[in-house]
Order: C-alpha cells, then sequence, then structure tokens
C-alpha cells in the first residue's frame, strides 16, 4: 500500500513541478468552449435544444479528463526513455500495486485538470442546474479519470517509442472523443452512429456527467457507471498483467 | 560451496543475432564477482536476464533458488542493482529519489531517514539533498544511483559499470563500503567494469565474456596463470585478442562493437 502511495506522490509532484503542462493542457477545452460554445450556440437554441454551453460543458470537461489521462499514460514512455521505468520494475512490488499507484496518480492529475475546466466554463455561463450535486459529479470525474488512465497505462506499456504517440492520438484518443457524444446528443442519431456512439466508454462519462449538471441522460445514471467501472477494473488487470511481461 | 546465481547454457537471441550464448556460470554465496567483457559482449544483457527485466530465449537461472521467470517476485526480493544506464527521477530530488526507492523495498520510515542521510553524505549529495536531479551534473547523478543502491540490503547487490565517470575518491570510497557490507553481511556482490585493476583489486572470482560467450573464469591469479600474463589487463586483452578478431571479424560483428559502443 505504502508502494501505490510513493508512486501516486511521484506523479503528482511531476505534475505540480511543471506548471507550463497545465497550462497548455487547458488550452485546448478553452478553445473548444469558444468557438463551439459561442460559434454554434445560436444554431443549437434555433434547432430547439436549448443552452449549447450548458451542453457542452460536461463534454468538454471529459474532454480534458481523457486528454490529460492519456497523457499520463503516455508518460510511461518518458520513463521507459529516461531510464526509471527500471527502478519501478526490479522493485519487490506487486504489479498490480504499480499499475494502480500509477492510474492513481494520472487520474488525480486529469481530474484536477477536469476541475479547473469546470470552475472556467463558469465564466463561460454555464450553470449546474443543481450545486448539491456537484461533488456527485466530482466522483464521476474521478472514475472517468481512473479509467482513461488506467486505459493510459495499458496503452503505455505495450508501447516502447514515442514515434507511435501520434498514432495513438490520433487513431484512438481523438475517435474516442469525437464519438463519444461530447458535442452533440445521442438521441436522433443516424443508427451506424449511434452503435459507434454506444461502443465508445467515453459516452458514458460524458453522460453521467450531463445527467448530475444538467439534468439530461441518454443511458441513465446507474448503467453509466456500471460500464465505466467495470472497464476500469478489467483495464487495471490487464494493465498489471502487461506490467508484468514488460522488459527493458 | 552454495551457489546464490546459478546460470545453465543461458542465450538470448535478438532477432537473428545471439547477445548472449549458451552461457553458464555459478556465483557462490557471500562472493564477490566480476564480469568483464569488451563492449557489446553480453554483459548487461545477462545482468538484465538475472535481474527480471529481460526474458531469456533459452536456459536457465536461479537467483537464491528462484527463477527470475516465473518466481520474479521472490527473486526482485533477494537482489539490488545499480543500472549501467540511468534510472533516476530528474523531477525529484536527490531526497525523494530515495525515498522513493525505500518506500519500494519497504524500509521503514526511521531507518529511511537514517539511511537516507548517512548515505548520502557518503556520496557527498547531503548539500545537494533537495535539488531536482535534472540540476546534477553526470557524476552527482551517478553518485546519487550508487547511494540508492545501497540504500537497502538484499543478499545479492548487481553492479553495472557503476565507477563508470566517478572520480577516483567516491570509487574507492564505494568500493570500501562494499567490502565492508560483503564481510559483515555476507552480501553477495556481482560487477562489471572496464577498470582491470578495479577487478584484480576487488573480485575474487572473475569470468570473462566475449561475443556472448564466456572465454575464461577462474581468480585473478588463475587469469594470469593461464595467459602468462603480469597483469589482470594484460590476460584480458590476450583472451579478448582485440587486434586478431579486427582481422577475422566480420562486417556484422564490427557493426555489432560500434554499436554496442554507442550505447
Ligand atoms: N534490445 C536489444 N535489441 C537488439 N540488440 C541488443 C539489445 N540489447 C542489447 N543488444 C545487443 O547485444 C549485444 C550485447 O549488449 P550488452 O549491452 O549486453 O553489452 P555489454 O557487454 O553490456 O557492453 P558494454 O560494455 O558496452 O556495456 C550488443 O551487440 C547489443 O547491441
Ligand atoms: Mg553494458
Amino acid at each position: 500500500m505504502n508502494a501505490v502511495y510513493i508512486l501516486w506522490l511521484r506523479q503528482f509532484k511531476r505534475y505540480i513541478r511543471s506548471p507550463a503542462r497545465l497550462v497548455a493542457s487547458l488550452a485546448q477545452p478553452m478553445m473548444f468552449l469558444i468557438a463551439l460554445g459561442f460559434g454554434l450556440g445560436s444554431i443549437f437554441a434555433r434547432a430547439g435544444q436549448g443552452s449549447y454551453i450548458q451542453f457542452l460543458v460536461p463534454g468538454i470537461v471529459a474532454m480534458s479528463i481523457i486528454f490529460s489521462s492519456i497523457f499520463s499514460g503516455m508518460e510511461m514512455l518518458w520513463d521507459r526513455q529516461f531510464g526509471f521505468l527500471k527502478e519501478t520494475l526490479v522493485a519487490p512490488v506487486p504489479r498490480f500495486a504499480i499499475m494502480l499507484g500509477r492510474v492513481a496518480g494520472g487520474a488525480t492529475t486529469a481530474m484536477i485538470q477536469g476541475a479547473i475546466v469546470l470552475v472556467i466554463s463558469l465564466a463561460f455561463g454555464f450553470r449546474p442546474n443543481n450545486w448539491l450535486v456537484v461533488p456527485e459529479a466530482l466522483a464521476v470525474m474521478l472514475l472517468i479519470s481512473l479509467l482513461f488512465s488506467a486505459f493510459g497505462m495499458v496503452v503505455g506499456s505495450k508501447m516502447t517509442d514515442m514515434q507511435a504517440f501520434p498514432l495513438i492520438m490520433n487513431f484512438i484518443v481523438m475517435p474516442l472523443f469525437f464519438l463519444s457524444g461530447a458535442m452533440f446528443p445521442l438521441r436522433g442519431l443516424p443508427k451506424a452512429m449511434l452503435v459507434v456512439a454506444t461502443a465508445d466508454p467515453l459516452s458514458y462519462g460524458v453522460d453521467a456527467l450531463r445527467q448530475l449538471l444538467i439534468g439530461t441522460s441518454h443511458f441513465g445514471l446507474p448503467l453509466d457507471i456500471a460500464v465505466l467501472s467495470g472497464l476500469t477494473l478489467a483495464l487495471l488487470f490487464l494493465g498489471s498483467y502487461f506490467f508484468s511481461r514488460m522488459e527493458v | 560451496m552454495s551457489a546464490i546465481i546459478d546460470v545453465r547454457n543461458l542465450t538470448k537471441t535478438f532477432g537473428a543475432f545471439a547477445a548472449v550464448k549458451d552461457v553458464s556460470f555459478e556465483v557462490e554465496a557471500g562472493g564477490i564477482f566480476a564480469f568483464l567483457g569488451p563492449n557489446g559482449a553480453g554483459k548487461s544483457t545477462t545482468i538484465k536476464m538475472l535481474t527480471t527485466v529481460l526474458r531469456p530465449t533459452s536456459g536457465t537461472i536461479r537467483i537464491d533458488g528462484f527463477d527470475p521467470v516465473t518466481q520474479s517476485h521472490q527473486v526482485r526480493r533477494s537482489f539490488g542493482i545499480v543500472f549501467q544506464d540511468p534510472s533516476l527521477d530528474d523531477m525529484l530530488t536527490a531526497r525523494e529519489n530515495m525515498d522513493f526507492h525505500g518506500v519500494l523495498y519497504d524500509i521503514s520510515r526511521a531507518a529511511r531517514r537514517e539511511r537516507i542521510e548517512q548515505l548520502l553524505n557518503f556520496v557527498e549529495l547531503w548539500d545537494r539533498r533537495n535539488s531536482l536531479v535534472r540540476d546534477f551534473s553526470g557524476g552527482m547523478k551517478r553518485r546519487l544511483e550508487i547511494a540508492r543502491g545501497l540504500m537497502h540490503h538484499p543478499k545479492i547487490i548487481f553492479l553495472d559499470e557503476p565507477t563508470l565517470g566517478l572520480d577516483p575518491q567516491t570509487r574507492n570510497h564505494m568500493w570500501q563500503y562494499l567490502q565492508e557490507l560483503n564481510a559483515k553481511n555476507g552480501t553477495t556482490v556481482f560487477f562489471t567494469t572496464h577498470y582491470m585493476e578495479e577487478a584484480e583489486r576487488i573480485a575474487r572470482r572473475i569470468a570473462v565474456i566475449d561475443r556472448g560467450t564466456i572465454i575464461a573464469s577462474g581468480s585473478a591469479d588463475e587469469l594470469k596463470t593461464q595467459t602468462k600474463t603480469e597483469s589482470l589487463e594484460d590476460a584480458f586483452l590476450t583472451l579478448t585478442g582485440h587486434s586478431i578478431r579486427e582481422e577475422e571479424g566480420t562486417n556484422l560483428d564490427r557493426m555489432r562493437r560500434i554499436r554496442g559502443m554507442m550505447r
């Protein structure tokens, strides 16, 4: 358990020691809020869907979480390149503890990013339906962070060099984000598109956040939570298996 | 004589290239063992297999009676290692790197505090304990890695070219510390080096590996007698026969050696 804690602490320290990373990672969500929130807002309202900012913010929060989570998985490549990975791999610590510690570290930073975006979105006019559910929304954000940090570690543990990073971004992370319903309602989608969105785990994260923050949901909160936690657990085990197979 | 490290017919291939070929050797518990060989001979590759971070292609390894492939956890509990390549987190301070290690190796808080102070003083980094490793010189990083490697007291300690880039003071200091550890706790020491006088002075047994194969082993004196030479350095050169090999080496061999030198 101490090992999990120290692995978490290490990642947290690295995060707070690189403020540039924090600032840079906020730029993208801001851009989406401005361009989409203001740019598409009037069309969305004219289509009778209500306020687009209200609808969009949970999606953008989820976006900043997934990007930040994946990034922490990619830090594994960094650790491999700079050699620190060896130090963890030879330690007499169960691989599940290593996975847990790293995922907890990645998820913590991702969740902080998400929370910052949520706060910033208030300046764009976003208001949760009910302030009392904000803690629950934060819990869901943590769950999404855990899921995608675990996913990031699984991917990171399989990669051996930085070259694959753009591939991961363009062929996994971007599709996960764009097809998740983060930016559009799932209701009334073409059939094929709906199937894809239903298979995208991020859809359930966005959906859960919408349920809590603005009171609309496609799948329903229980299903959302079940999918998110089930997948997280599965990825934690898969990741520790990959860790046990890892070579330097 | 009980072997704490027992290696039988160990082979590791990378694609078509065999980095380690059918290597067998033993290291007795409490011994000080030097693993010598030219660049690219397969020393680090062997150490990686002994320390669970590389899977052998074939052959068997026993570390304190355990198999690194199937009983990796038990094996990891029995050794400490100083890698040849860097292995610090440069966004952490010297002390944080030490503490991280101490926690992973389950050292109590009190013992951690005490040993960190003692060892950082030992490598003369105590004054810099709160500096980020990023700001350290190459030699300072190396000293920190040595200090970290000595923090827990395993049955076996592997050191892959530990003295590379260290000043003579720190080098002597380190060997003295290791010899004490060996005498007091019976810690087995397994190291590689390119400084032959170091191997001659410290090691009680030596194995020479060249192009993935062990070509000689014994005490420094035995190797000198065997090659009819006066120093271990001459014995080493006779055994690995550089000038001769240059002529008969294939292109692939040459390329491999250049690569080995660059890593
Ligand atoms: N991951 C790898 N993929 C391909 N070849 C490798 C790999 N690791 C090592 N080798 C090759 O195996 C050979 C042995 O390398 P190794 O690092 O074990 O040498 P060494 O004896 O430690 O040399 P040095 O004294 O330079 O540290 C070299 O030719 C090297 O290029
Ligand atoms: Mg080496």
